[in-house]
């Protein structure tokens, strides 16, 4: 293989786009051709400069929201579900879900609503991440969220700081599941965030843990409380979270 | 004619759902790649602004043609969108701009820089990124898509629709262009 021949195959070969033939014509061609080796040598120096990753612009934190609503205002049918996205806004991965009457524990004893109401779960949680605020009561102190909800249900779902736990909370909203409000708390780890949805219900559905369209989910019930942990954050780490907020 | 609203609402309802079920299924699949979205479109477009427009538009043609694509690749699917909205976008804005074609590009100075030049090694990001948003277009995105995205050359292929082997010489000769205004402006330093 000729320097020119060479040289014109090299950014495929950079690229490792070539047959395995011309791959090895050109690895040996290279090792006994200094001046080639040098223009393969700067063909990666600008290759590695250009994916160091510095040259990347980063969506801007406002943009899905604007896409979300451009979407919105283009198909009047899927309104609905955005208003009710809006509405519970607030962006977060570990949420409690808090039932308000043992009629939807009844329900939830139905096989049918029971998979309605894990996939309400995840949409909750998904929108709550994608919509344009995190919480409506923003706080880590647990003596603002609380009275926050007890203004605004009739129970009080207990809301924990797990800062030094390494699970902050960043704050708690009212979410709507199957058409009652729940409490949502909000916990973060690292750059996952983690929705926790509490309500009151003597009876729920079997499973304790499953996976849901990528999800973990955990759920337990504790002193005439439903609790339903939700995250992309991997199973040991929630498995943990979850372990603090049985505590 | 109650019957008829009645069986409209029922419709209604149905499609609500559905429509629902696809946003959430959209956002899962396409949403997570809005940052690629957003940098082949401010990399072409040149300017924050006009990349938003550019992934809002994109985005309302994504939902539109969403369905069944699951199949699919949804980050190369969304870029070829975004690409081609931004194409639509620069025609509308200026419709009399000469569309750069392979051929007169031919006449620009590719020749392989001394390879001893030191320039690369002090390119800094903004000489960098400079010497990007001088290239042609074709050239910008092929770049865009191949070193930041890591695309194959078959990939970037669809996304363009051009022919490989159009793929592999828009991203040769793209490199060559940048060593060489590196080279000049790691001279004139």
């Amino acid at each position: 293989m000729t320097c020119k021949e060479t040289q014109n195959l090299l950014d495929a070969y950079a690229d490792g786009e070539l047959d395995w033939s011309s791959e090895l014509a050109i690895e040996s061609h290279l090792q006994g051709c200094p001046p080639c080796s040098r223009v393969f040598a700067s063909l990666k120096l600008l290759v590695s400069a250009l994916q160091r990753g510095t040259l990347r612009f980063n969506a801007p934190q406002h943009l899905k929201s604007l896409v979300l609503s451009g979407i919105e205002r283009a198909n009047p049918v899927v309104r609905h579900s955005f208003a009710d996205w809006r509405w519970v806004a607030f962006a977060a991965s570990i949420v409690v879900i808090a039932a308000l009457s043992g009629l939807l524990a009844t329900r939830v004893a139905n096989p049918s609503v029971e998979t309605q109401l894990l996939g309400d779960i995840v949409s909750s949680h998904v929108r709550s991440m994608m919509a344009d605020h995190l919480t409506d009561v923003s706080s880590s102190d647990t003596h603002n969220v609380k009275p926050w909800f007890a203004d605004k249900l009739d129970y009080s779902p207990p809301a924990r700081d797990l800062s030094l736990q390494g699970f902050p909370l960043l704050g708690g909203r009212i979410d709507y599941l199957q058409d009652r409000p729940v409490a949502a708390l909000v916990y973060q780890r690292n750059r996952h965030l983690i929705n926790l949805f509490v309500w009151p219900a003597n009876e729920s559905t079997q499973k304790s843990r499953l996976v849901l369209r990528g999800y973990n989910l955990i759920h337990w019930e504790k002193s005439g409380m439903t609790y339903w942990l939700i995250s992309d954050l991997n199973p040991e780490e929630l498995t943990q979270c979850a372990r603090l907020l049985k505590e | 004619m109650s019957a008829i609203s009645r069986g409209d609402d029922a419709v209604l309802k149905r499609e609500r759902l559905s429509d629902h079920n696809e946003l959430i299924a959209f956002n899962d699949a396409v949403l997570p790649h809005m940052d690629a979205a957003y940098n082949l479109a401010r990399w072409l477009t040149r300017n924050d602004h006009d990349a938003e427009d550019v992934v809002q538009e994109a985005s309302l043609r994504a939902f539109k043609y969403w369905a069944g694509l699951s199949h699919r690749d949804s980050r190369s699917w969304l870029l070829a969108i975004v690409r081609n909205t931004f194409y639509t976008w620069l025609r509308q804005r200026s419709p009399d701009a000469p569309h750069l074609s392979d051929g007169e590009l031919d006449d620009v100075d590719t020749k392989t820089p001394n390879p001893e030049t030191a320039a690369l090694r002090e390119a800094d990001r903004e000489m960098l990124k400079s010497a990007l948003e001088d290239l042609p277009i074709e050239f910008r995105e092929a770049i865009v898509l191949r070193e930041m995205e890591g695309l194959s050359y078959k990939e970037i292929a669809d996304i363009a629709n051009v022919p490989v082997g159009t793929v592999m010489s828009r991203l040769a000769r793209a490199r060559r262009r940048l060593q060489a205004i590196l080279m000049h402006q790691g001279v004139r330093r």
